[in-house]
């Protein structure tokens, strides 16, 4: 799926009343799975569409979205081999991305 | 971000208009920037080379880090004339990332026999124009031969700032070609952006190798030149 239809479901769902979070890549280090600029769309029972990391920290994202759109702050999070926490989620490419998660209100 | 902000952005995507979203990092105010908006910008200068680039990223500013979500309309290839040359280019500008349509109101020509995979349209440029006009992410192949079908859609792809416009033909056929268009009100500067004869000087002497050249040329207009206006 593209950027381009992600922010066309991120739209979509939003219209319908669901609670929607926009997760965006903003930069990367290393071997980075998605480029920068990659959007995951996110609502707040967890569905989601689109791509930030091809699979690797997506779980993680998606629980990252969730608060937030319950706090109605964005967040920036960050995954890599630098933060142990990196191997329990799983961003095992040894890249370093870091991402702007955002209510869309 | 305000759903109204996303709304507006999927609009211009829609329209195939470059647009940007600039969201403060540090409390996450976004703003909307369109391409008509973008000179008037504080960040126009950065947005302006990365609507050419199609790089999202970060720019620091004295207010703190900047994020820029870049979006650029996916670049169409438009060829005028279902020959032999197109028959090669057409499948190697899908691959390159090209959404590519063939135009040739030449039914002899424009048959699904020849060009199985591709978006082939039987009809007079000037009627396709109207329904799907030119757009500054159009690059425009005219290589038909006959002026009766390749002019207007040359002239439409220079007026609406097409960041490619080729042509194919002899220097003689183009001086030819000039003359008619000069006639026809084009500026010299406008017609200085043709290229012609097409396609980069690689030496390509079969269909195939010319339409290498041509695709080559799309690519250099497309990475290194002014596509956004």
């Amino acid at each position: 799926m593209t950027a381009h239809d992600v922010l066309e479901v991120a739209e979509g769902w939003r219209r319908a009343g669901r609670k929607v979070a926009l997760a965006t890549v903003i930069e990367t280090w290393g071997s980075a799975p998605r480029p920068v600029g990659s959007h995951l769309v996110v609502d707040d029972e967890g569905n989601f569409e689109g791509s930030v990391s091809g699979g690797c920290v997506e779980g993680a994202v998606v629980t990252e979205a969730i608060e937030a759109i319950a706090e109605k702050k964005p967040r920036i999070l960050e995954f890599g081999v630098a933060d142990e926490t990196a191997w329990r989620v799983g961003l095992s490419c040894g890249g370093r991305i870091r991402i702007h998660v955002e209510p869309v209100e | 971000m305000r759903l109204a902000i996303l709304e507006a952005l999927n609009a211009e995507r829609l329209a195939r208009r470059a647009a940007a979203l600039a969201t403060q990092l540090k409390g996450g105010e976004v703003r909307l920037v369109k391409a008509s908006d973008v000179a008037a910008d504080p960040l126009g200068e950065e947005i302006a080379a990365r609507f050419r680039s199609g790089q999202s990223g970060i720019v620091e500013t004295p207010a703190g880090d900047v994020f820029l979500t870049i979006s650029v309309p996916p670049p169409r290839l438009v060829v005028i004339g279902a020959v032999h040359i197109t028959q090669a280019l057409a499948p190697m500008a899908a691959i390159a990332g090209f959404d590519v349509t063939i135009i040739d109101p030449r039914t002899a020509f424009a048959t699904p026999e020849r060009f199985p995979d591709a978006t082939l349209v039987a009809d007079w440029p000037e009627d396709v124009l109207k329904k799907r006009p030119f757009d500054a992410y159009t690059a425009l192949a005219a290589v038909t031969h006959d002026p009766k079908i390749d002019d207007i859609p040359i002239i439409a792809a220079l007026q609406a700032g097409s960041f490619y416009v080729g042509a194919l033909g002899s220097r003689k056929t183009h001086a030819k070609r000039v003359d008619r268009l000069t006639a026809a009100g084009v500026s010299a500067e406008d017609i200085a952006r043709i290229k012609a004869p097409i396609g980069l000087d690689i030496g390509g002497r079969s269909p195939a190798e010319l339409a290498v050249s041509v695709l080559a040329q799309v690519v250099a207009a497309l990475r290194k030149g002014e596509v956004a206006r």
